[in-house]
């Protein structure tokens, strides 16, 4: 019986010799590799992949159904825990289709804020990725290094929203809180060092002959392909295709920040790959500007019946205090409408459709998770390829399966 | 902002006018409603004729059990080439919820119309593949409905 190699090199067809030696693997769902609770059930000939099926709903905890008995300003609570590497990207997605259907504005100083505090977090899950995802494929060293940058994010968000993975620090109208005093003191230092972290990623992986073999010219999605299945985010960008929502359809004033939008065209693990790297040099660009342009300023934006009041009015003001007990005890009615807004996640396409009937609680909200529809073209990548570069594929895709779940 | 969405609408008139029911316009957002026996033939018009080849997403809702058309069927079709965004919506009825399936038109839609059947019981016509996929597959009535109790009927063992 011929292996599924050579098989693959004289072009007999693959289908007919699994007929001979089909096997059915598992794959998941406590495999380490899957960066959660995937299973893969995976048709091998030997050690190729003929089909691979992904099973997914191990953590659905149904958050869409309870958005809808939660009101507005419960809901960024839930959105925390979607994309738990990204919360301040799903915090900001929410929050934006909300004042949307309340056309609320958004004061300059709590956009800037919005803009820093979400690319401190695209680099974080960033972070995340570059680590696990180099530890998939037996590479341990950079993941020590990845999670020390992270840590100092994570710090500087829970300097300011004293939460660490669930900051819940965007409210419908603007934020929580204003910065903490030294909070621009961190951001400074740690971006005066993340270059040099940068740099060394660099030699420890990217210039790595091992690395690059191991991802060069696996799991490929053509242009096309990456477009009909709907991948969004670096994996299409590593595809070709240059879109990048902060660019095509910008919010919160990114159409005001100089940077970059990374694009590789080769669709492979390694394009991918140097997408993301490559944005972190961008993420790292716009944090700058935005620390420039801090200006001291309102936080909240002017709506008395929607956004909470400060301490110190409520201490002076009766009406601080009655609207205060109104929006913590009843909420606040948004217009009936309905909306879809998509943000740029650090994964892909982050899109809120909310919809609302007038009350204080929405009719619906859908999540729309980069992770959701980039997993589902795994098959398109994975089929015809190795099993130990299913995960790397994996790993390439940046999934998160509290996000597919929800 | 809109002008340019107008103009897809008023190309998809010129088309097939039984196409466009009613077309709504609020929060700089253009919403055509589409009769379901339609929603495919203008899906691949717009795909083909004016780029909308990136289906960002596509969900239902439940508009509760005393209103008729009960179900709706939202896609929110994006284009890589001119990023402009169209939602077209679909209402179904609660005795007949079914809609043709766009899997042919964008691949993508897969899962998001195995969500669909899942959550809401709206059946996709020519889906080769209508599993659930979010519950397990066991699992009696479908979760996001209005009338189906958030706790569940009964907690939920796996046997």
């Amino acid at each position: 019986m011929a292996t599924a190699v050579e098989n693959l090199q004289t072009g007999v067809d693959v289908m007919d010799s699994a007929l001979e030696s089909q096997m059915t693997l598992s794959m998941g769902p406590q495999h380490p590799s899957t960066h959660g609770v995937l299973r893969l059930d995976l048709r091998l000939d030997g050690e190729l992949v003929i089909k691979a099926i992904p099973d997914i709903g191990y953590l659905h905890t149904g958050m869409e159904k309870l958005f809808e008995y939660k009101k507005y300003q419960q809901g960024i609570v839930i959105t925390d825990r979607m994309d738990y590497l990204n919360p301040l990207g799903n915090n900001l997605a929410y929050v934006m289709a909300a004042e949307k259907l309340l056309g609320l504005e958004i004061p300059e100083r709590a956009q800037v804020i919005r803009v820093l505090m979400c690319e401190l977090q695209r680099i974080a899950s960033h972070m995340v990725w570059f680590g696990t995802s180099c530890l998939d494929m037996g590479a341990m060293t950079p993941f020590w290094f990845t999670f020390k940058e992270r840590e100092k994010i994570l710090n500087i968000i829970e300097s300011a929203s004293g939460g660490r993975m669930t900051p819940s620090y965007f409210r419908i109208g603007g934020l929580m809180m204003d910065l903490p005093a030294g909070f621009e003191n961190r951001v400074k230092q740690f971006l005066e060092g993340f270059p040099d972290a940068l740099n060394t990623f660099d030699t420890l992986i990217t210039g790595n002959t091992i690395w690059q073999s191991r991802t060069q010219g696996i799991g490929v999605i053509s242009k096309e392909d990456a477009i009909d299945w709907g991948l969004t985010g670096p994996s299409l960008r590593g595809s070709g295709v240059g879109l990048d929502l902060r660019r095509a359809n910008p919010y919160t004033g990114y159409e005001t920040y100089d940077f970059d939008v990374p694009v590789e065209n080769d669709g492979d693990v390694w394009s991918r790959f140097l997408v993301r790297m490559r944005e972190l040099r961008e993420s790292h660009k716009i944090v700058k500007q935005a620390l420039e342009r801090l200006k001291p300023g309102p936080i909240k934006a002017d709506a008395p019946k929607v956004v909470l009041p400060d301490r110190d009015d409520m201490r002076k003001h009766m009406d601080s205090l009655i609207h205060h007990f109104l929006i913590v005890a009843e909420g606040f009615n948004v217009p009936a409408g309905e909306v879809y807004h998509a943000i740029e996640a650090s994964k892909g396409e982050l899109g809120v459709y909310m919809k609302s009937n007038g009350g204080p609680k929405p009719e619906r909200v859908h999540f729309r998770g980069p992770s959701f529809v980039n997993l589902s073209a795994l098959p398109v990548m994975a089929e015809g390829e190795m099993i130990a570069d299913v995960v790397a594929i994996i790993g390439s895709l940046d999934i998160v399966l509290g996000e597919i779940d929800r | 902002m809109t002008e340019k969405l107008h103009g897809f609408v008023e190309k998809l008139k010129e088309r097939d006018a039984s196409w466009v029911e009613n077309v709504v316009e609020a929060l700089g957002e253009v919403t055509v409603h589409v009769p379901r026996v339609g929603i495919l033939e203008a899906c691949y018009f717009l795909r083909d004729e004016h780029d909308f080849d990136l289906l960002a997403d596509l969900c239902g809702g439940d508009r509760g059990p005393e209103e008729d058309p009960r179900f709706e069927v939202n896609y929110h079709l994006f284009s890589t080439v001119h990023y402009q965004r169209l939602r077209l919506k679909v209402l179904l009825s609660e005795d007949d919820p079914k809609v043709d399936s766009v899997t042919d038109v964008w691949r993508t839609a897969d899962w998001h119309e195995r969500e669909t059947y899942d959550l809401l019981g709206v059946k996709f016509e020519g889906h080769e593949d209508l599993r659930r996929i979010l519950l397990p597959s066991d699992f009696d009535g479908h979760a996001l409905r209005k009338d189906y109790p958030l706790r569940g009927y009964e907690p939920y063992s796996m046997n």
